[in-house]
């Protein structure tokens, strides 16, 4: 049996940032286990530039972002595996992995970090009706596909779904030959950030169908085409309001979930909002010395937030093995009201707070003009003017220590408020 | 001038800047840093963009290299730019930032390497 006092499971942007981080806190003996052929994660194939704006005041391509974290985890020695598939984990923190070249592996750790990431919806998920010809992909298989498998996916597309992905598809495919017909959106507004509709559509002039929902996919080997129909406030469909669109591809940007069938295996709570493990401030789930940071707890925006998420994930990660985490604690829970979906972490020991403690949340509509409100038990003790808020972009804020007056069991809760309310 | 509103794409933060001409000046509002200004200027007068994109790479583990150019080129050069990418291929080893084509499309810009193969 191996032995390590890390395992971190998945070599993205996550378990890159978590693994340097856990070394520079004293931890010797850390091992990283990626089921791919390089280390890097969706990095590497996020070839638009972008990244790093907040971690290194540049901005830098996917693969230029994971590199620097690499080269850094290389020069620092820590161990990884690649082309290795964990098959399952325990509350025990054994990890069974599999490989060509060690065969089957247990692995004992004495700190678990799970940095697996998430992975797209699929046509089965939204139940799309219609025949199932070649050519529907999710845009990140094609974002593979193209950047780096250099294959040519298709002429004449549409995209479903206005988040990130499928911007940046449109933008890419374009500039690749193809003609982008139309991005088409269930809801009134795009998923995406702001400024991957002004570079991805505008630029290019594809037009973004807001409102708008697929009725219909037509071909039998090939897609041959596609059938949008504009949905009301509640997101039925409006007869006579359909439109047909000679296409030969379909691309799918219909969410991220985190991927956590480990995470459930080993019995380990999740969030019914986020799909991601329960964490606390430490970053640690429901399970003692199992971390959790990066996609696989919450769909960022920014990986530039991912790596801070793992900083803090690999830090602790090493303060509970150094035995540094205090276990006893007060403990209170956040909780999101009006206006918020989720509120990570979901569990904060108020012994481990530094001077703050940062909330990180997503809204559940767009919003102008608002206040976001903390209260602990009823009992205001923030308030934040917003100017606009969208549920594409993850929001944070700070709470000083001398604010969290609590005693176990106490809520801190957050909603947003009208101005003038 | 009427004002002009846009968004800026400068970083992911995407500040509603609105942009009013005096005279030979303009005056950017809605931004939260400097570079907000300075890009809604820009957005009037020579919009430009980043072009990142993908080289073939010649007997190597991997296919395609990520390239870009090293810094923004204008909006109008964009598709000079990809066609003359087209005709690249490159061969490792190649590290990240290495110049790959200089003055790539007349833009007076280097197209750069994204990674190390």
């Amino acid at each position: 049996m191996l032995t390590y006092e890390i395992v971190v499971i998945g070599g993205g942007p996550a378990g890159l940032a978590a693994a340097i981080e856990a070394k520079k806190n004293g931890i010797e003996s850390i091992l990283i286990i990626e089921r791919d052929g390089e280390l890097g994660g969706i990095l590497q194939q996020c070839i638009h530039n972008g990244f790093g704006l907040h971690v290194f005041k540049e901005e830098l391509t996917g693969p230029e972002y994971a590199e620097k974290f690499i080269h850094e985890l290389k020069q620092m020695g820590i161990a990884y595996k690649l082309d290795t598939m964990v098959l399952d984990i325990n509350k025990d923190k054994e990890i069974h992995a599999i490989n060509t070249i060690d065969g089957f592996m247990t692995i004992k750790a004495g700190a678990v970090i799970l940095a697996m990431g998430c992975r797209e919806r699929t046509r089965g998920a939204i139940n799309i009706p219609g025949t199932r010809p070649a050519g529907i992909y999710t845009a990140g298989t094609a974002q593979r596909f193209v950047n780096m498998e250099g294959h040519k996916v298709g002429k004449r597309v549409v995209i479903l779904g206005s988040g990130d992905i499928g911007l940046i598809m449109a933008r890419r495919m374009t500039l690749e030959g193809a003609k982008v017909l139309a991005v088409v959106e269930l809801m009134p507004f795009s998923g995406g950030l702001t400024r991957n509709i002004v570079q991805c559509l505008e630029d290019y002039n594809i037009p973004l169908l807001l409102s708008h929902t697929l009725t219909e996919i037509r071909g039998k080997d090939r897609v041959e085409g596609i059938v949008i129909a504009k949905v009301d406030e509640n997101k039925k469909i409006i007869p006579g309001t359909e439109q047909e669109f000679d296409c030969d591809t379909l691309l799918l940007s219909v969410g991220l979930i985190p991927e956590n069938e480990l995470s459930y295996n080993a019995g380990i709570e999740l969030d019914p909002i986020t799909y991601g493990p329960t964490v606390n401030e430490a970053m640690e789930t429901s399970v003692e010395g199992i971390f959790a940071c990066g996609n696989v707890v919450h769909v960022h925006d920014l990986v530039d937030f991912v790596t801070q998420e793992s900083r803090r994930a690999g830090k602790n990660a090493a303060g509970y093995i150094k035995k540094e985490i205090k276990k006893e604690s007060q403990t209170v829970h956040t909780h999101p009201e009006k206006g918020i979906r989720y509120i990570v972490p979901q569990r904060v020991r108020i012994a481990n707070v530094g001077q703050k403690l940062d909330l990180f949340m997503r809204v559940d509509n767009v919003y102008q003009d608002v206040y976001m409100v903390v209260k602990i038990n009823d009992k205001e003790i923030k308030r934040i003017k917003k100017k606009h808020l969208a549920p594409g972009e993850m929001e944070s804020l700070e709470i000083q220590k001398d604010d969290l007056v609590c005693e176990e069991g106490s809520m801190i809760s957050i909603l947003l408020e009208k101005e003038g309310a | 001038m009427k004002s002009k509103e846009i968004i800026c794409i400068v970083c992911p933060n995407g500040c509603y800047l609105e942009i009013e001409k005096k005279g030979d000046e303009y005056v950017v509002r809605g931004n939260k840093c400097p570079r907000g200004k300075i890009y809604g200027v820009k957005e009037l007068t020579n919009p430009t963009r980043v072009v990142t994109t993908t080289v073939k790479i010649k007997d190597g583990k991997l296919k395609m290299l990520p390239v870009k150019t090293r810094d923004p080129i204008p909006k109008n050069k964009i598709s000079a730019c990809m066609r003359a990418v087209d005709k690249i291929e490159v061969k490792p080893p190649i590290s990240v930032g290495d110049v790959l084509v200089q003055n790539i499309a007349g833009t007076h810009v280097d197209l750069i390497a994204s990674r190390s193969v």
